[in-house]
């Protein structure tokens, strides 16, 4: 693959923005004249700016991106993370021609395509087939050549008996589907792709992955942006970490996702303690929730744990008024909101005026490597809700390496990855092989 | 076959007009053309009625107000049919420039995310226009037969006419669509801008109104000749007002080119501005 002709070269890449000044207030009534005289003449001025740079540190000058150099080799696969606002879409816009450098030089070998958000061409009043031939040209498709993949495209949508009705009676499931489908059929050189899979059902985003293979196979280039590390994982075996415009690292997937997620995780708000005031807590005028903290068995409030030591969930509430009945329970989910499972706290009859703590440990051999949502409801049961459900309030990531046999840095599959006791393996003689079958 | 390079570097003062470019992208044009005309008129009852009623009703209350209590001159034809002649190529001008100005803000939204020519945007409802011109031309051609009133033969000069008509509200088109990525007063402008601009065009009075010393100046709006000579070549009003045509022409490609140009220059901003 090294000796692959370079396929995308960035140079040196840089991007600014000018993000709008703050409007200035006008407070006494002979300022709101003056304003209302003056300001076509400051709002010229700040219009104009939007696209003039002549004061280069200005301070609502914002550089999206700055210094950017990689270079990515035919048919290589690279998948580009990093936080909200970190560039990547900034990135993938100025690859994709949509939006010029500030800086630099991007060079590009081949018809580049973009699956940005797709079905943006999309016009509601027009029908499905009106919509391929339309999204198709827009994306850079000849007529001959949707003529030529037309049957393809509607049969991988899967959208055949809708065809000639208007898009705006399609299911947005449907929709995203038809578009993904048009897009997908391209066959550019390099193809750039922007969280498309975080849409479409199961099936079909399982359908689009195994699209993207295939279009790895045919030493197709590809840039793939995406929130989704699973994805990520699965289909680059490079990455490139982008950190306030900048890029952290360019490396193999796994190293990469790992800084990411660390560094995700540290930064994040909720760095394993949420606490709330008398105001703000969550909850009734019965009960309060007021803190939750996420501990390592050295007490230290973090939240990325090793994966062979124990998690700490602490939870603190008040009881405003005496409560019957009630019970405490915690939930571990994953943030697509899936719940692994839920555990209840000791129960208390009799709940007076006060405030209580219930700490559950979350044994090692439990969980899997992977990010985990902690959720706390309290209710009394049959009757009525004392804390909301359904609230993710904070959220930790297990890592650090295999147990039971895995090599190390292997994430099993499945929500938890329970430690379970199996009995010795067995040496069986042939003649004690007993084939019982029911009889009913 | 070598891949095809693209480089992108930032940009430097005025681009040019990437003929090549448009060309390869031709479907995409009849495409969105087509997809103009195709859902204009989509969910309204009257559909592409609209293409007639709009200049025929204006023409009954300019008839109405102008013919009927100014007493305007209409060079010896009905006032009716010498305002809808008027009318017939001012309402696709009018309403070229309209929704040719509005179109990239109701693009944006595949500005931002796919590139292509972005000089398609403004041109394309210019061009799905000339369905309801088409229209209501053939009406104007009816009402001319119901009165007895035959062309002359300038009507083979009429295909130059609508190519000019064409390439002024191309250029105006371009012209505040890029304006109007940036500043949306010219939505606002526009939409009496263009009943003011009617003012400055013979379609409620004709050209014979206008002083002798004057006429060049007036001249200088490319509608004037347009307008005129479709007087001229299918009422028969008048000769030919080849002067008339000729002060426009100019104006009309230089809007043109100045258009395309300025507009060339202000897309590398309109994913980032809209």
């Amino acid at each position: 693959m090294s000796d692959a002709p370079t396929a995308i070269q960035v140079e040196e890449l840089g991007k600014r923005y000018r993000i709008g000044a703050v409007e200035e207030q006008s407070d006494t009534l002979a300022s709101a004249v003056a304003r209302l005289v003056r300001q076509p003449i400051e709002n010229l001025k700040r219009l104009r700016r939007l696209t003039s740079f002549d004061d280069d540190e200005a301070d609502d000058i914002i550089w999206a991106l700055r210094e950017i150099d990689f270079t990515v080799k035919e048919g290589e696969i690279v998948g580009v993370i990093g936080k909200n606002g970190s560039g990547k879409s900034t990135l993938l816009k100025i690859l994709s021609h949509i939006t010029p450098p500030t800086r630099g030089r991007v060079t590009l070998r081949g018809r580049v395509s973009s699956l940005l958000e797709v079905g943006t061409g999309f016009h509601q009043e027009l029908t499905g087939r009106e919509n391929i031939y339309l999204n198709g040209t827009i994306l850079g498709m000849t007529k001959a050549e949707i003529d030529k993949k037309f049957d393809e495209i509607v049969d991988f949508a899967g959208t055949g008996t809708f065809l000639d009705t208007p898009v705006k009676r399609y299911s947005s499931g449907m929709r995203v589907r038809l578009a993904f489908s048009v897009a997908a059929h391209l066959e550019p050189e390099i193809l750039l792709v922007d969280e498309v899979l975080a849409v479409g059902d199961v099936a079909f985003q399982k359908k689009c992955l195994s699209k993207m293979s295939e279009v790895v196979k045919h030493q197709r280039t590809v840039l793939f942006v995406s929130h989704n590390m699973g994805v990520v994982r699965n289909l680059c075996p490079r990455c490139i970490l982008l950190e306030n415009g900048r890029m952290v690292i360019d490396g193999d997937a796994e190293t990469v996702i790992g800084h990411y997620l660390k560094q995700a995780y540290k930064d994040s708000q909720d760095w394993g303690l949420r606490a709330w005031g008398e105001e703000e807590a969550p909850g009734g005028d019965e009960m309060r929730l007021r803190e939750i903290a996420l501990l390592a068995d050295d007490g230290e409030i973090t939240n990325v744990f090793d994966i062979r030591r124990p998690v700490r969930v602490r939870i603190t509430y008040e009881a405003l008024r005496p409560i019957e009945g009630s019970r405490m329970v915690m939930m571990i989910a994953t943030p697509e909101g899936e719940i692994a499972f839920a555990s209840i706290a000791p129960q208390v009859t009799r709940l007076e005026p006060g405030l209580y703590r219930s700490t559950c440990i979350l044994p090692p051999g439990l969980l899997n490597q992977r990010v985990y949502t902690v959720r706390v409801v309290s209710d009394i049961p049959y009757v009525r809700f004392l804390l909301p459900a359904d609230q993710d309030y904070l959220s930790f990531h297990l890592a650090g390496g295999g147990q039971q046999g895995a090599r190390p840095e292997d994430r099993w599959p499945g929500i938890v990855h329970p430690e379970l006791e199996w009995q010795p393996t067995e040496t069986l003689e042939p003649a004690r092989l007993v084939v019982t079958t029911r009889e009913d | 076959m070598q891949p095809e390079l693209t480089i992108l570097e930032p940009p430097r003062g005025w681009a040019s007009i990437n003929l090549r470019e448009l060309w390869r992208y031709r479907e995409l044009f009849l495409f969105m053309v087509w997809r103009d005309v195709k859902t204009r008129y989509v969910q309204s009852v009257l559909g592409i009625g609209w293409a007639v009623l709009q200049p025929l009703i204006t023409m009954v209350v300019f008839t109405v107000v102008f013919g009927g209590l100014a007493r305007m001159s209409s060079d010896g034809v009905p006032y009716a049919i010498f305002s809808f002649a008027g009318l017939v190529p001012w309402t696709y001008f009018a309403n070229s420039l309209q929704t040719s100005s509005s179109s990239l803000v109701s693009a944006s939204a595949l500005v931002t995310k796919v590139y292509f020519p972005r000089l398609v945007i403004p041109i394309a409802p210019v061009l799905a226009k000339l369905v309801d011109f088409a229209i209501a031309f053939v009406v104007l051609l009816v009402m001319m037969a119901v009165l007895g009133i035959y062309p002359t033969i300038w009507v083979l000069f009429v295909p130059v006419l609508v190519l000019m008509m064409i390439v002024t509200a191309c250029g105006f088109g371009m012209l505040l669509t890029a304006l109007s990525a940036q500043y949306r007063d010219v939505k606002y402008a526009l939409t009496f801008g263009v009943q003011l601009l009617m003012y400055a065009a013979p379609v409620i009075y004709p050209t014979s109104k206008i002083p002798e010393q004057w006429l060049g100046v007036y001249a200088l709006n490319p509608m004037v000749g347009v307008i005129e000579g479709f007087r001229a070549a299918l009422l028969g009003t008048r000769p030919m007002p080849w002067d008339l045509i000729a002060y426009g022409a100019l104006p009309s490609v230089l809007v043109l080119v100045f258009g395309a140009l300025y507009f060339r220059r202000m897309e590398r901003h309109f994913a980032d501005v809209i």
